[in-house]
C-alpha cells in the first residue's frame, strides 16, 4: 500500500492541460472522501450534541434525582428514571447469563467441527438469526413465546429455584402476561448470534500451533480448549459480551412488547417491568412539547447511547487484544 | 528402556492426496533416529503419523500400523489420546502455553495424568529441565510468563514439557531449524544425553545435524508431485553418509539436489 | 531417569475422555438450542402469515378497528418510499467512506473514522430516532418519511462503510500497482479499476443494510409516525411494515393481529432472501479473489 500511495510526483515535468486535469481528479476523489469520512465522525459528535442540548434540562431541573426517583409523572411534570434504569439491568442481566453459555458453546463447536458439510449451514443459520428483524422476534415473542414461558417456565422455576431461600423471591408469580423473564429470553435469543460471531473470530485467531501442543501432550479435546483455546480468547470472550450487552441495552421493540410495561420495581422476574428504550418508543411521540418530557426522554437517549458507544469501544478494544495475541 | 516403534505398511492423505505410500521402518528402542530428505518429503508428516497427530489437520487420515511393542497404534480401538500419553513431541515453532507461566508450561501435560503434589510437581520440573538444559537459566523465572522468554528458551522448555511426562517416545519435528547456534548446540546435547533412556525420532533438513546426534537415519524423497512420498533407506548413520546403497540417498547427501 | 514419586492420584484416562465426550455432546446441544428459536420463528411466521397472504393483503389499505379484510399497502408502500431514500442517502456516503478508508486514508484521521465506523454499528437504533427526531422533526414541524429516511442513514452508513472497506481490501494489491504503473491517475484507478473489481462485494454490503433498514421500527416510529393511507410525499408522515406488524400485534383485534402475521412473513422474507443472497454473493466474490 505504501509505496502505491506515495507515487511520485511530477512537479518538474510540463504542465500540459492533460496532465493538470488529472492532478484535478485526484483531489477530487481524495477530498470528496475525507469530508464524508469526517462527515460520519461529525455525525456522532452531532449525535451526542443534540442529545445532550435536549437532555439538558431534564439533567438541570432533577439533577442525580433523575437517577434515583421512581416518580415518572408526565402530568405533573415530575421524573425519575430509575424503574425504567431497573428494568433494563434486569432484562439485559438475564439475557447476558443466558446467552453467554450457549454462545460460547455455539462458537466453539463451529470451530470444533471439522466437516464443512456440517459447519457452513450451521453458520449461516446463525447468522440468519441475526437478520431477523426485532418487532418479528416481539410478533412471535408476544403470540407464542410468552404464552409458552408463562404456562411452563415460570412454574417450573417457581417449584425448583424459588424454593431455595434467597432465589424464591426472583420468581414470586404474579397474573401479568408480560414480564421481565420473557423479555430477558427473547433478548438472549437476539443477541446468541451477536456474541457467537465475535467469540468465533477471536476463537479462530488462537494459534493452531497451541492446540497442537495440548493434543500432543495428551489433552482431550475438552482438555485442549481449556488449556489452549480459552485462556488465549478470555478477553475476545469478554469483549464480544461487551457487545451483546449493548445490544441488549438498546433493544427497544421486542423487549417493549414483551415486558408487560409495568412500572414498579419488583424483585421478581415474573413482575411485569419497563425499559429505558421501551419508554422512549412508548411516550416519545405522545410527549407534549410544554413539559420537561421530551427533555427527560431525550436524557434517557443519551444515558442508553453513551453507554452502548463505552460498551462498543471497550468491546473492540478488547477483541483486538485477544486478536493480537494470536498473530 | 523403552520400546521402539515397528512401522508397517503406513500411508498418509491429504484428502484426495496421497502423501506418503506405504512406508516400512523400524525405529529402534532407545536410539536417536534422524529422518533426512528435501523439503516436501513427507517427513514431518511420517512423523506426526506416529503420535496420530497427523489426522488433527484438517481433511488429513492415515491407515496401516505402528506397533509400539504388541499395540498397533492404528488398531481401530485404539485411542490417539492413549497414543500421546505414551510418545512425546516437540514442534518445529516453539510453542509454549503463552498464557502459563514457566513452570505451568512444564508442568501442564502431568497435571492432565493426575493430581501431584506440590514438592513432587517441583521436583520433576526441575528434573525435565536439566534434562532440556534450561533449568539454569530458568530457575528463577519459574512464574515468569512462557511466551516471554527467547525463541531458543521457549524451544527448551517445550522439550522439557515433553520429557516432563516422561514419555517412551520422543517425536522431534525439526526442533532445532527456527534456532541460534548456541540454543541449536544446547538442543543437541540434550538429545545425545537422552538416547538410552528415551526413544528419539527426530526430523531435519541439516544433515551435519544428522550426522552428529543420530544412531540410525532413514532418507525419504518425493520423486514428483503425483507420486507419493516414499522411504529410500534406512541405515546405520555412519554407513548412510558414508557408503549409501541408494543412487538418490548419495545423490542428496552430496549436496547434487535438494 | 531417577525414580519419582508416583501422583497423589491418578485421573482416569477412561473420566477424562468421557467427560470430554460430554462437553462435545454439550457443544452440540448449545447448536440445537440456538437452532430451534430459528426454526420456531420461521415456522410460526410462514403457518400464521401465509393464509393472509392474498391480492387485498398488498392492495388494500389499513381496515378500521374491527372490520374484516383491508391489507397493508399502505405500509409496502411506506417502506419503499423510506428504504428507497434512505438506501440513496446512505450508498454514496457508505461507500466513500470505505474508499476513504481503503484507498487514502492514513494516520490518525482513519484510525478515528474507523473507529467511529465500528462503535457506531452498536448506536441503539431509538436512539437513531430521537437524535433525527430532535433534528429534523421538529425543525419540520411534521414526522415524514424523509427524516424516517435520514434516522435510517444513520444506521446503515456505518454499516455499508464497514462492509465496503473489508471488500475494497480484498481488491489485490497488483491490480492497483498494475493500473498505476500504467500511468492511470489514482482517481480513476480507484474507480475504474478498484471499485469494479469489487462490483458484487458492495452489492453485498448494500444488501446487508437495506435489510436491516427494511426490519428497523423504533426509529421509524419517532420519524415517519405512520399512516392508515397510502402517502407518496416523502414530506408528510408515512406508514412502514414493522410499524404495522408493532401496532397490529398489541391491538385486540384479531383481524389485525392476523394482518401483523402477514406482515411478518412478508419483511421476512425480504430480510432472509437479502441476508442469503448476500451471503452468496460474498462466498462467490471471496472465492474470485481468493
Amino acid at each position: 500500500m505504501s509505496e502505491v500511495s506515495q507515487s511520485p510526483r511530477t512537479e518538474h515535468d510540463a504542465e500540459t492541460p492533460v496532465r493538470r486535469r488529472l492532478r484535478i481528479g485526484d483531489s477530487v476523489l481524495s477530498g470528496t472522501t475525507v469530508l464524508i469520512s469526517v462527515g460520519l465522525v461529525a455525525l456522532l459528535a452531532a449525535l451526542l450534541w443534540v442529545l445532550e442540548q435536549g437532555a439538558a434540562p431534564a439533567f438541570m431541573k432533577y439533577g442525580l434525582n433523575f437517577f434515583t426517583s421512581r416518580q415518572w409523572d408526565p402530568v405533573n411534570d415530575r421524573f425519575g428514571a430509575l424503574p425504567y434504569i431497573y428494568g433494563t439491568v434486569v432484562t439485559s442481566t438475564l439475557a447476558i447469563l443466558s446467552a453467554l453459555p450457549i454462545s460460547v458453546g455455539l462458537a466453539l463447536l463451529l470451530n470444533e467441527v471439522r466437516s464443512r458439510l456440517l459447519r457452513n449451514p450451521l453458520t449461516v443459520l446463525v447468522d440468519l438469526l441475526a437478520a431477523i428483524p426485532s418487532v418479528v422476534y416481539g410478533l412471535w415473542g408476544l403470540f407464542v413465546l410468552a404464552p409458552f414461558l408463562n404456562r411452563y417456565l415460570a412454574p417450573a422455576l417457581g417449584a425448583t429455584l424459588g424454593k431455595l431461600p434467597i432465589l424464591s423471591a426472583l420468581f414470586v408469580p404474579t397474573p401479568a402476561v408480560g414480564n421481565m423473564l420473557n423479555a430477558g429470553i427473547i433478548l438472549a435469543i437476539m443477541i446468541i448470534p451477536i456474541i457467537t460471531a465475535v467469540t468465533r473470530e477471536v476463537i479462530a485467531t488462537v494459534p493452531h500451533d497451541l492446540r497442537e501442543a495440548a493434543m500432543a501432550l495428551g489433552a482431550t479435546r475438552y482438555e485442549a480448549i481449556r488449556m489452549a483455546v480459552l485462556p488465549h480468547a478470555r478477553s475476545g470472550i469478554v469483549g464480544a459480551t461487551m457487545l451483546g450487552l449493548g445490544r441488549a441495552l438498546g433493544e427497544t421493540i421486542a423487549v417493549s412488547m414483551l415486558i408487560g410495561n409495568g412500572l414498579g420495581i419488583s424483585a421478581s422476574l415474573l413482575a411485569p417491568g419497563y425499559t429505558i428504550p421501551a419508554i422512549i418508543a412508548n411516550e416519545f411521540r405522545e410527549a407534549t412539547s410544554t413539559g420537561m418530557q421530551h427533555s427527560a426522554l431525550l436524557a434517557l437517549a443519551l444515558v442508553l447511547v453513551a453507554i452502548a458507544l463505552f460498551l462498543a469501544a471497550a468491546s473492540r478494544l478488547l477483541v483486538r487484544r485477544s486478536e493480537r495475541m494470536g498473530s | 528402556m523403552s520400546d521402539g516403534l515397528d512401522i508397517v505398511g503406513l500411508s498418509a492423505w491429504y484428502g484426495t492426496d496421497r502423501v506418503l505410500a506405504d512406508v516400512q521402518m523400524e525405529i529402534r528402542p532407545g536410539q536417536v533416529t534422524a529422518i533426512i530428505g528435501p523439503s516436501g518429503c513427507g517427513k514431518s508428516t511420517l512423523l506426526r503419523c506416529l503420535n496420530r497427530m497427523h489426522e488433527e489437520l484438517p481433511n488429513a487420515r492415515a491407515t496401516g500400523s505402528v506397533m509400539f511393542g504388541d499395540w498397533d497404534l492404528y488398531a481401530p480401538d485404539s485411542d490417539p489420546t492413549d497414543v500421546r500419553l505414551h510418545i512425546g513431541m516437540v514442534f518445529q515453532r516453539p510453542n509454549p502455553f503463552p498464557t502459563m507461566t514457566v513452570f505451568e508450561n512444564v508442568v501442564a501435560g502431568l497435571k492432565l495424568r493426575g493430581h501431584y503434589d506440590r514438592v513432587n510437581l517441583k521436583e520433576r520440573a526441575e528434573q525435565a529441565m536439566r534434562q532440556a538444559g534450561v533449568w539454569d537459566e530458568l530457575k528463577d523465572r519459574l512464574n515468569k510468563p512462557g511466551g516471554r522468554l527467547s525463541g531458543g528458551q521457549q524451544q527448551r522448555l517445550c522439550i522439557a514439557r515433553a520429557l516432563a511426562v516422561e514419555p517412551q517416545v520422543l517425536l522431534m519435528d525439526e526442533p532445532a531449524s527456527a534456532l541460534d547456534p548456541i540454543s541449536t548446540q544446547l538442543v543437541e546435547d540434550t538429545i545425545v544425553q537422552l538416547k538410552n533412556e528415551v526413544t528419539i525420532v527426530i526430523v531435519t533438513h541439516n544433515m551435519q545435524q544428522a550426522a552428529r546426534i543420530s544412531d540410525r537415519t532413514a532418507f525419504m524423497l518425493r520423486e514428483s508431485a503425483e507420486r507419493p512420498a516414499a522411504l529410500i533407506e534406512i541405515d546405520d548413520t555412519r554407513q548412510m553418509f558414508t557408503k549409501p546403497i541408494d543412487k538418490r540417498t548419495e545423490a542428496y547427501i552430496t549436496g547434487r539436489f535438494g | 531417569m531417577s525414580e519419582l514419586r508416583p501422583p497423589t492420584r491418578l485421573k482416569s484416562v477412561a473420566l477424562r475422555k468421557a467427560k470430554s465426550a460430554a462437553f462435545t455432546g454439550l457443544l452440540w446441544l448449545t447448536g440445537a438450542i440456538a437452532m430451534v428459536p430459528l426454526v420456531l420463528i420461521i415456522g410460526y411466521v410462514l403457518i400464521k402469515g401465509t393464509p393472509v397472504m392474498s391480492g387485498a393483503f398488498f392492495t388494500q389499505t389499513a381496515p378500521p378497528p374491527g372490520m374484516p379484510g383491508g391489507g397493508m399497502a399502505q405500509a409496502f408502500m411506506g417502506t419503499g418510499l423510506i428504504v428507497g431514500i434512505g438506501t440513496l442517502f446512505s450508498v454514496p456516503l457508505g461507500v466513500l467512506t470505505a474508499v476513504y478508508l481503503s484507498e487514502y486514508g492514513r494516520g490518525r484521521l482513519a484510525t478515528v473514522v474507523r473507529f467511529v465506523a465500528e462503535i457506531l454499528l452498536s448506536t441503539p437504533s431509538i436512539v437513531a430516532g430521537a437524535f433525527i427526531w430532535a433534528v429534523v422533526v421538529t425543525t419540520m414541524h411534521s414526522f415524514s418519511a424523509i427524516a424516517g429516511s435520514i434516522a435510517l442513514t444513520v444506521l446503515m452508513w456505518p454499516i455499508i462503510t464497514r462492509a465496503t472497506e473489508e471488500t475494497l481490501r480484498l481488491v489485490p494489491n497488483d491490480l492497483r500497482e498494475a493500473a498505476l504503473a500504467l500511468g492511470v491517475p489514482r482517481w480513476k484507478m480507484v474507480l475504474r479499476i478498484v471499485i469494479p473489481t469489487a462490483g458484487s462485494g458492495i452489492l453485498t454490503a448494500v444488501m446487508l443494510a437495506v435489510a436491516r433498514g427494511f426490519g428497523e421500527t423504533a426509529p421509524i416510529l419517532l420519524t415517519s409516525l405512520g399512516n392508515d393511507f397510502i402517502n407518496t410525499n416523502p414530506l408528510q408522515p408515512t406508514d412502514a411494515v414493522p410499524l404495522r406488524i408493532y401496532n397490529y400485534a398489541q391491538s385486540a383485534f384479531t383481524q389485525w393481529q392476523s394482518l401483523a402475521w402477514g406482515g411478518a412473513v412478508s419483511l421476512l422474507a425480504a430480510v432472509l432472501v437479502l441476508s442469503i443472497g448476500a451471503r452468496i454473493l460474498s462466498d462467490r466474490q471471496q472465492r474470485r479473489l481468493g
